[in-house]
Formats: C-alpha cells, sequence, structure tokens
C-alpha cells in the first residue's frame, strides 16, 4: 500500500520521509492505518495457522501430530492473537485510516501517541509469541485463562503473558483515546454529531467501551502477576481468594470486548450495504440508539459466561433477562439492514457480497448466541463445540467478513487501483463455503455433546470434526488468495476514480484516489 | 528424525483404523433421561424453532430484495429511509417474543433449583485428570480413571466403542431416586457433566457446588468434564451406571466389604513379584499420564523416573514425595488417593521397572506404619 | 512533526481536556478493576451468593430454639493440593433445630515429620443458606499448627438461624484444609484485603 505514498511524494512539500524511517517515525494516520492493517493481517495469519495445527490434529480420533500440552498451547495462543493481534488492529487501522477522511480531518487528533500506539503492539507480540519458545512452552489455560489453572498451575512464561497483556492493553487505550479526541474535537464544520457516518458513530462508542474495560482486564492481569509473584491470593481458595472472582472480573471485561469486536463492523457494513443498494441506510438514527443500547447493556450481561459456577437463582435470571434483552437492539440493526436492501437496486461487488453474508452469518450467531442466553439451556451447551461454532460465528462472519467488505470497499480508496473483481469474488465465495463447512459443524457436535478445548475426542464426534477440518482448512488457505489480490492491487490495476462506486456517499470520496498524502488540510463544510 | 518417523507412522496407524463406520452424523441434542434433560430439551427446540421462524421472516424480505431489486434488472431504487412505526413494531414484537422465551426457561430454572429432601449424596471432587466419588452417607469411596489404553489414543491399536468415554471405575448410582451431588475440586476448577441428566456444573477448588439428578431408566451414561483443566482435560470423562435399587444396595455391601478387604491387604505379606504385577497396573492409573509409561516423564514439568535419584536412591524420600506429594508442583499427594497396597506397589515397581534395578521392596504394611508413626 | 497541521487556536486545549477526561477514566476503571474485589465480598457477605460464611458471629439475644422444625446439616472435608493431612468431621451428618447452638468437631492428623500449619476454609451449600448459618466458634478462624505426629479434634460451634427459608432443610459445610507451613510467616498486614479468611 506504499503505493499511496509513493506517487504523490515528490511534488509535496510535507511528503513522506524516505525507507524505513518513514515507517518508525511516521505520524501520518493512511501510513498508521496501513501498518496497523499490514500488522493484523500477519497476526491474522499466524493466528490461523495455529488453528490449522488445531484443525489437523482434530482431524480424526487419536493423539496423531501434537501432544495435549501443545494443543492447548495452540488454542490459548490462537485466541489471543486473533482477538488482540487481528481483529482489533484491523478496527484500529481501518479507523485510522477512515475516520479523518469521513469527518474532513486532516489527521488524528494526537498524531504522535498514534505513532507510539501502533509500535507497542509489534513489541507486545513479540513478547508474546516468543513464550512459545520458553521453557515450559506458551500460555495454555485458554484465552480467557481462568484461575488458578493460570497462576497456580501455569507455566513459568504466564509472567511475559501478563506483561504483553499489559502493553497491548495500553495501546489499545491509547488508539480508543486517539479516537475519541479525533471525532469529538476534529469534525468538519456542520457535522453535527447526528450527521456523522455510522462507522464514526460505532467507533466513537467502541472507543468509550476500550477505555471503560482495558483498564479492567489489566486491573485483573495484575492481580494474577501479584498471585504468582508476590505471594497475594486474590483468587487462592488456600489464602482466602476466589477463583470465581476471576471470572467475575475476566467478563466484566470479556463482555465487552466483543462487543469492540463487532461494533465497527456494524458500521462499515452499515456504509456498505446502502451504497451497493443505491438507496439511504434505513433508520440512522434507530442504529446509532442501538449501537448505544448494546453498548450499554454489555456492561450488565457478563455472568452468562459462568451461569454452571453455581450462581444463586436470583442472579441466573437476571443476566439471562438482561442478555436476551441484547436481543432487541441487535435486532433492530438487522431488520434496518434488511430495509435498506429492500426495493433497493442491488448490486454485488465482493464488498457487498461479504456484507450480505456479514448480516446472514451474524445473525444465524445471533441466533445461537439467544439459545446460549437461556440459562436452563445453557447448562448443556456450556463448554461445548456449540458455543466455539457461536462465537466463531459471530467473529468470523462477523468481525473477520466485516474487515474484508470494508477493505474491499475502501481500497481502490487508499491505493488508487480497483482490485480484481473476479479474484476478489473467488474469495468471497471460497471464504462463504469454507467459513461455513467449518464452524456450522460444530453446532451439531456441540449438541451431540463434544466439549471445547480438547485434543481428542469420543468416536461419534469423528464425522463432523472432519468436515469442520477440511472446511478450515479451506477458510485458511483461501487467504493467500486475499494477500495475493491486495498486493496485486497495491501495484497496478484498473485506475480508480475518486468516487468508484456509484452509491457511496460521504467525505472519504471527495478526495481524489488514492488517497493523498496529506488530505482536508483546508476542512470541507458539511450541510 | 525419529520422532517424524514416529509421528508419520502414528498418521498412517491413524488412518488405517477407520472409526468412520463407528460415527453418527447426530446433528441435534437429545432429550435425555432426566425430567429436567427432557425439559432443556423441550426448552432447547421451542427457541430453536422461534429462531428459525424469525430466520425464515428475515432473510425471506432479504432474498427476496436480492432477486427482485436488482440493478442488473433494471431495478429502480425507492428513497425511504424511514418508518417511525414500522421502527416502533419491529422493536416492540421481538421484546414479546422474548418474553414468550422467558416464561418455559424461567419455569425450567425453578425446577433445577429444587431443593427438596435428597436419597444419595455423593460429594465429587475433581482432580487433575481423574474424578473422586465419595459417598458421604456410606463411608467409602473411590477414584475414576480413565481406562482407554495409551495405545488407543497414540493410534498404535484400534479404537473401542467407548474410545475416550470409559473408566476403571464408574460411579453407581439407584433409579428413580434423588440423587445430589456436591462438587467441588481439589487442584484447579473442573466442571461436571453428563449430557444425558442436563447436569453440569463447575467443581472449584475451595467452594463447594451442589446440583442433583433423578434417573428413571438404568443404563450407562458417559460424559466429560467440560472446563479446561490443564493437559489432560480432554481425558477424564465421567461414567455413571445407574441401576435398580436392590443392585445398587448389593453394590453399595460389596464395596463396604471391598473397603475392609484392603485394609486386611494391607496386613498380608507381599512377594517382589506380587508388588511389581500390581505396581504396574496402579503406575499406569495413577503415574503415567505424567512420568509416561516407560519413566521417561516429559521434562521440565514432569521429571523423569528412570534413571532418577528419587527412584534410586533414599527410599524415604521416594515415599515422602509419593505420600505427602511436593508442593508448589503438579506432583500430587497420593496419601489419601491411593492405599496403602498400591503405593507400595508403585514404589516398589519404579524402583525396578525400566532398569532402574535396586531391588529394593518396600510393604504395604511399612507405608501404613510410615503414615501413621510420623 | 505535526506543524503541517493546521492548528486553530482552540484545538489544542481541547484535545488536552479530552485527553485527560479519558486518561481520569482509564484510571478510574483500573481502580475499578481492583475495587470490584472488595465490593465482591460485601456483596457476597450480603447475599451470601459464593457460599463463603461469615466470621464470627455474636448473637444478639439467644434466640430460642424452633424444635418444631429440623434441618439437617452435612460435613465435608477435604484437602487442598500437596497437604498430606488426615482431615475428616467426627460427625458426618447432625439434625438440628434452627436457632440451637450445636458443638461438633473435627479430626486433624499431620502424620509427617514436620511441624505444619494448617488454614481451613469454609463453603456452604446452598449458597443461599450462608446468611443463615452462623459460627460462634470455629477453628477456621485460626491457622492451625501441628508438630510431627500430632492430632487433635477441632470445635466448630454453629446456630443455624431460625429465618433460614422453608425450603432449606439440607446444609452441607465443607472445609478445604490448606498446607500454610510455606506462607505462614507472612504477616497478616503482608496479605492483600482479599484475605477475608482469617476471620472466616
Amino acid at each position: 500500500m506504499s503505493a499511496v505514498a509513493d506517487t504523490h511524494a515528490q511534488d509535496h512539500h510535507h511528503g513522506p520521509a524516505k525507507g524505513f524511517s518513514r515507517w518508525l517515525l511516521t505520524t501520518n494516520h493512511k501510513d498508521i492505518g496501513t501498518m496497523y492493517l499490514i500488522f493484523s493481517f500477519a497476526m491474522f495469519l499466524l493466528g490461523g495457522t495455529m488453528a490449522m495445527v488445531i484443525r489437523a490434529e482434530l482431524f480424526q480420533p487419536g493423539l496423531q501430530i501434537v501432544q495435549p500440552e501443545f494443543f492447548n498451547q495452540m488454542t490459548t495462543m490462537h485466541g489471543l492473537i486473533m482477538v488482540f493481534g487481528a481483529v482489533m488492529p484491523a478496527f484500529v487501522g481501518l479507523a485510522n485510516w477512515m475516520l479523518p477522511l469521513m469527518i474532513g480531518a486532516p489527521d488524528m487528533a494526537l498524531p504522535r501517541m498514534n505513532n507510539w500506539s501502533f509500535w507497542l503492539l509489534p513489541c507486545a507480540f513479540l513478547i508474546l509469541v516468543s513464550t512459545l519458545f520458553m521453557e515450559g512452552g506458551a500460555p495454555n489455560f485458554g484465552w480467557t485463562f481462568y484461575a488458578p489453572l493460570s497462576t497456580t498451575y501455569g507455566p513459568p512464561s504466564t509472567t511475559f503473558f501478563i506483561f504483553a497483556v499489559h502493553i497491548m492493553g495500553i495501546s489499545s487505550i491509547m488508539g480508543a483515546i486517539n479516537v475519541i479526541a479525533t471525532i469529538l474535537n476534529l469534525r468538519a464544520p456542520g457535522m453535527t454529531l447526528m450527521k456523522m457516518p455510522l462507522f464514526v458513530w460505532t467507533w466513537l462508542i467502541t472507543a468509550f467501551l476500550l477505555i471503560a474495560v482495558m483498564p479492567v482486564l489489566a486491573g485483573v492481569v495484575t492481580m494474577m502477576l501479584m498471585d504468582i509473584n508476590f505471594g497475594t491470593s486474590f483468587f487462592d481458595a488456600s489464602g482466602g481468594g476466589d477463583p470465581v472472582l476471576f471470572q467475575h472480573v475476566f467478563w466484566f471485561f470479556g463482555h465487552p470486548e466483543v462487543y469492540i469486536m463487532i461494533l465497527p463492523a456494524f458500521g462499515a457494513v452499515s456504509h456498505i450495504i446502502p451504497a451497493f443498494s443505491r438507496k439511504p441506510l434505513f433508520g440512522y438514527a434507530s442504529m446509532v440508539y442501538a449501537v448505544g443500547a448494546i453498548a450499554l447493556l454489555s456492561f450488565v450481561v457478563w455472568a452468562h459466561h459462568m451461569f454452571t459456577v453455581g450462581i444463586p437463582i436470583a442472579g441466573q435470571l437476571f443476566f439471562m433477562y438482561a442478555t436476551m434483552l441484547i436481543a432487541v437492539p441487535t435486532g433492530v440493526k438487522v431488520f434496518n439492514w434488511v430495509a435498506t436492501m429492500f426495493r433497493g437496486a442491488l448490486s454485488f461487488e465482493a464488498p457487498m457480497l461479504f456484507a450480505v453474508a456479514f448480516v446472514i452469518l451474524f445473525t444465524i450467531g445471533g441466533f445461537s448466541g439467544l439459545m446460549l442466553a437461556i440459562a436452563p439451556a445453557d447448562f448443556q451447551y456450556h463448554d461445548t463445540y456449540f458455543v466455539v461454532a457461536h462465537f466463531h460465528y459471530v467473529l468470523v462472519p462477523g468481525a473477520i467478513f466485516g474487515i474484508f467488505a470494508s477493505a474491499y470497499f475502501w481500497l481502490p480508496k487508499w491505493t488508487g487501483h480497483m482490485y480484481d473483481e473476479t479474484l476478489a469474488q473467488t474469495h468471497f465465495w471460497l471464504s462463504f463455503i469454507g467459513m461455513n463447512l467449518a464452524f456450522f459443524p460444530m453446532h451439531f457436535l456441540g449438541l451431540a455433546g463434544m466439549p471445547r478445548r480438547i485434543p481428542d475426542y469420543a468416536l461419534q464426534f469423528a464425522d463432523f470434526n472432519m468436515v469442520s477440518s477440511v472446511g478450515a482448512f479451506m477458510f485458511g488457505a483461501t487467504q493467500l488468495l486475499f494477500l495475493f489480490i491486495v498486493v496485486k492491487c497495491v501495484r497496478g490495476g484498473k485506475a480508480a476514480a475518486a468516487q468508484p462506486w456509484d452509491g457511496a456517499e460521504g467525505l472519504e470520496w471527495t478526495v481524489p484516489s488514492p488517497a493523498p498524502y496529506h488530505t482536508f488540510a483546508t476542512p470541507p463544510e458539511v450541510k | 528424525m525419529r520422532v517424524h518417523a514416529q509421528r508419520a507412522g502414528a498418521l498412517i496407524g491413524g488412518l488405517m483404523f477407520p472409526a468412520v463406520s463407528l460415527a453418527d452424523w447426530t446433528l441435534n441434542m437429545t432429550p435425555g433421561v432426566t425430567g429436567i434433560s427432557n425439559e432443556i430439551f423441550s426448552l432447547h427446540m421451542i427457541i430453536l424453532w422461534i429462531c428459525v421462524a424469525i430466520g425464515v421472516v428475515v432473510f425471506g424480505v432479504m432474498f427476496w430484495s436480492i432477486f427482485a431489486h436488482r440493478k442488473s434488472q433494471g431495478y429502480k431504487p425507492a428513497n425511504f429511509h424511514e418508518n417511525t412505526l414500522v421502527e416502533i413494531l419491529w422493536t416492540i414484537i421481538p421484546f414479546v417474543i422474548l418474553v414468550v422465551m422467558a416464561i418455559p426457561a424461567t419455569a425450567t430454572l425453578v425446577d433445577m433449583y429444587d431443593t427438596t429432601e435428597s436419597d444419595v449424596d455423593i460429594k465429587v471432587t475433581g482432580y487433575q485428570w481423574k474424578w473422586q466419588y465419595e459417598y458421604i452417607n456410606e463411608d467409602f469411596g473411590y477414584f475414576s480413571n480413565l481406562s482407554t489404553p495409551r495405545d488407543q489414543i497414540n493410534n498404535r491399536q484400534a479404537k473401542g466403542e467407548n474410545y475416550l468415554l470409559e473408566v476403571d471405575n464408574p460411579l453407581i448410582i439407584p433409579v428413580g431416586k434423588k440423587v445430589r451431588f456436591l462438587l467441588t475440586a481439589n487442584d484447579v476448577i473442573h466442571s461436571w457433566w453428563v449430557p444425558d441428566f442436563g447436569v453440569k456444573k463447575d467443581a472449584i477448588p475451595g467452594f463447594i457446588n451442589e446440583t442433583w439428578t433423578r434417573v428413571d431408566e438404568p443404563g450407562t451414561y458417559r460424559g466429560q468434564c467440560t472446563e479446561l483443566c490443564g493437559k489432560d482435560h480432554g481425558f477424564m470423562p465421567v461414567v455413571v451406571k445407574a441401576v435398580p435399587q436392590e443392585e445398587y444396595d448389593t453394590w453399595v455391601a460389596e464395596q463396604k466389604v471391598a473397603a475392609e478387604k484392603e485394609r486386611e491387604l494391607t496386613q498380608k505379606d507381599w512377594t517382589m513379584a506380587e508388588l511389581m504385577e500390581r505396581g504396574e497396573k496402579a503406575y499406569q492409573t495413577a503415574c503415567a499420564a505424567c512420568h509416561q509409561a516407560d519413566g521417561s516423564g516429559a521434562p521440565p514439568a514432569f521429571p523423569a523416573l528412570k534413571g532418577s535419584k528419587i527412584a534410586l536412591e533414599d527410599m524415604a524420600a521416594h515415599i515422602d514425595i509419593v505420600v505427602n506429594g511436593k508442593s508448589g508442583t503438579a506432583m500430587q499427594a497420593f496419601g489419601n488417593q491411593l492405599s496403602e497396597v498400591d503405593l507400595a506397589a508403585v514404589i516398589t515397581y519404579e524402583r525396578n521397572a525400566w532398569g532402574n534395578n535396586t531391588g529394593e521392596m518396600v510393604t504395604p504394611k511399612e507405608i501404613f506404619d510410615y503414615k501413621n508413626e510420623q | 512533526m505535526d506543524e503541517r497541521t493546521p492548528a486553530p487556536e482552540a484545538r489544542p486545549r481541547t484535545n488536552a481536556r479530552v485527553v485527560s477526561w479519558c486518561l481520569a477514566g482509564v484510571v478510574g476503571m483500573f481502580a475499578f478493576g481492583f475495587a470490584l474485589v472488595p465490593l465482591y465480598d460485601v456483596f457476597c457477605e450480603i447475599t451470601g451468593i459464593n457460599g463463603k460464611t461469615g466470621g464470627r458471629y455474636e448473637a444478639v439475644a439467644a434466640a430460642e430454639a424452633d424444635v418444631t422444625r429440623t434441618v439437617q446439616v452435612q460435613f465435608l472435608a477435604q484437602n487442598g493440593p500437596g497437604m498430606p493431612w488426615t482431615f475428616r468431621p467426627v460427625t458426618r451428618s447432625i439434625d438440628v433445630h434452627p436457632g440451637e447452638p450445636v458443638t461438633v468437631a473435627f479430626f486433624a492428623q499431620n502424620p509427617t515429620g514436620a511441624a505444619m500449619v494448617g488454614q481451613a476454609v469454609p463453603s456452604l451449600s446452598p449458597s443461599e443458606g450462608t446468611l443463615y448459618f452462623h459460627k460462634t466458634e470455629c477453628f477456621c478462624f485460626n491457622q492451625q499448627p501441628l508438630a510431627a505426629g500430632e492430632s487433635t479434634e477441632m470445635p466448630l460451634v454453629f446456630i443455624v438461624d431460625r429465618d433460614l427459608p422453608e425450603h432449606i432443610t439440607k446444609l452441607t459445610l465443607s472445609y478445604t484444609l490448606y498446607d500454610q507451613s510455606k506462607t505462614a510467616t507472612v504477616s497478616d498486614t503482608d496479605r492483600p484485603i482479599t484475605t477475608t479468611n482469617e476471620n472466616g
């Protein structure tokens, strides 16, 4: 994506520096956005490789490829890398690129902090990945790192894991502060809050969620650190602590976290569907209120992850009802997207394909989420593959497809070239089929009684596991095609117009493609 | 190279024992054999069908748009973008549907929390990686370990019908009686699940949880640990046999006799060969998961016993570490987990197997004295 | 670096303000994360949800026993990891009338060749009953030192509250005994606020 700069660097007074120092020292939101996107894709491939190891081991019953210790390290690292390394940085990358363009700002509000918050990430993940090579291996207690498995019984590398989480937390918090400052202070004259594009709205709310919960994550890992190294017993029953307290604090962070990973995708899809329906978004205001409602509700539902720990019935009922309530605003969003498509003039370029798949598959993930919210039924679903199916249905077609849709939608603006539509549609169909093949059978496995996080399983689960692994390999291999498409698009292709999509609206389409290194030096007027 | 060759061999071996013939394509939850599991099943089906119905409506509209309102068909877009009435309706209708769902869900939950008098109370303790069952009214208990041979797991042997879902000592309960489970754990959090009962509850170290079941049909029911508890989380199944009351009573009586016999065995004079034979068996269930069947261990967490100082030198230190464990490590105190006979057999075995030829043996009586006199 | 960004007069100030508000939020939420620990303890004490029974109970007025009602109290004992002591209730189960003080004992023996310190951690099921189970005397209020080979019977005096909900007919009190020999030297003040157990 360096094409952004190269073509414009020479004739521009404040063009980018040359070589490596350009990237190391840059404060340009487009450069930083590019780096975030590249980093997150690298992490996506790394986390994906680990998923391939997991699926290869689960291809058939028996231990073939890895031992249980290593298998547990793979599931843990896969989860951590995908959540903190792939999905979250990808959205920060999109925010960096698009927020200033969408609100008519010259850059992010705090460009130097922006640079720092990016460069912390590679450091954090270098530490995290290096734990794989340490004595005793990488963290092996799942991405939820429940105490006391992660404290008293954790491997020696746990301290490094905690350090890495601290660093990536600081990075996320700085990114969030930057987003808030940019949106609140740098909007073009005339752009009132209720005129903001939805991607800006969803990111504003996401940023507030990040500020609210990332410190809690930092707190919980700090308590772990103290339990492990300083003899405290926050989570150790022998010293008067409570392992269940860990779960409460973790999920107080963890549930808003899942919305952090999905809300920006809601925003992006709310631009893409109207653009390819050639019709304005239905119910803009209710979309904004729905996102706000989801964000608020996300703070009072955490214990639905803990229905089996022995919460008294009053608590079970409260968390069940609160969780079910989230279905209302989520439903409103889905209905709005469908109503936007209804009686539009639809065309199905790659961004739209991913966006439509997002709506359908995310809704399926929402349905299974609703089923999981029913506390008595959750006693059967909890910690089985049904849960694995559920959260992969919300995260893969939700977050990941949302990111792909955004990437195809804005690639022409970033690179100045149109991507190869045929290849992109191939990428879509292979991803779509692979993803469903990988994750749909997991519903059946869970309902038939297969627990999650096991390296080997009973024979009645063999067939669907094999199908699932085939689907996963297919989905994984397909992502190399995406890499090829993006590289091809950066290097050349049909020149993109400033407004490559006839139905798209917004300030980002008023600047030339590729977007010049500096845009909106004078703020545009929004009516 | 050797490792690779072994892995390749294992892979081929795995492919040669196709499990497919035994597998089935179960799609749905099974209703189970208890009142609660049946309630959960019908709740599951109600919600599933409600979701399907909503899906049909929403996706129906969507697919209609996809097929009918295409630019390529020359369809001209409308320009509406809000409709207050519609928006209010599709906020209220889902809310009403949710209330409809919540009513049976609440009823089932109340049933699950029933605290009426139970007939049998069983304490279930999770260990890394086995379950302990104690019949607290009857004064006996035992451990339940995975009984699938390591060779099946490592693809050196064809897998049996109940691969990974079989144990040496299943939990035995009477049919038609309310059985109350009190759950706790020794080390990390485990979770005890029998799908057919609709019972799943976390076993948390230092805390006690309770749940209950009443099984109406005799049979063998299988489940697994459902909370990640470390290396062998996938290898600690739950097997429950529900038997008629008379059979249960006979079994309880037998258990009491067996416990008495075990005490007598301690006093018996054991020969080296007898101890080695029993020791090998006990070693496979209690020790091999970590220290490996050939004593090679998995350093650094699980040290090798073959050629180790502990197994070759001071006998007292060896007994001490097996009986009392080593705090701060994965080595548990087996003093309360294994009988004196098994402790003596395991220690004797470890001192004489795999080329550890010390020729030394320790008798159950000595262990008994060690435990009591120190 | 940012000399190129046009800087209207008001902007730097508002940025500083937004950043300070956000940082205040971050610090506040970090503190809140830690505050959840005592908050959770207080919440549990009020609602009894985690089954952790409270500290020493001072009877306000000697309540009369409700002889019309009988509640079964069961006792369980187990050892924490690596704890070699023998530890069991002397009485497995006892029927009591709500309101009457009852004394039971637990047996503990240190079979090892070294002096050790144990700490029993209580837990009650169903957790709903926690609020109605009062201990006036309990070995779990203190750490238990036992010399090599020493054994002891440890007393527990409790009262089941007369207000115990009708539907609860059986209470199970479980103690897990943990080896504190290593940490026993750490003074109480060095321990975090989470250590509510010394009095519970």
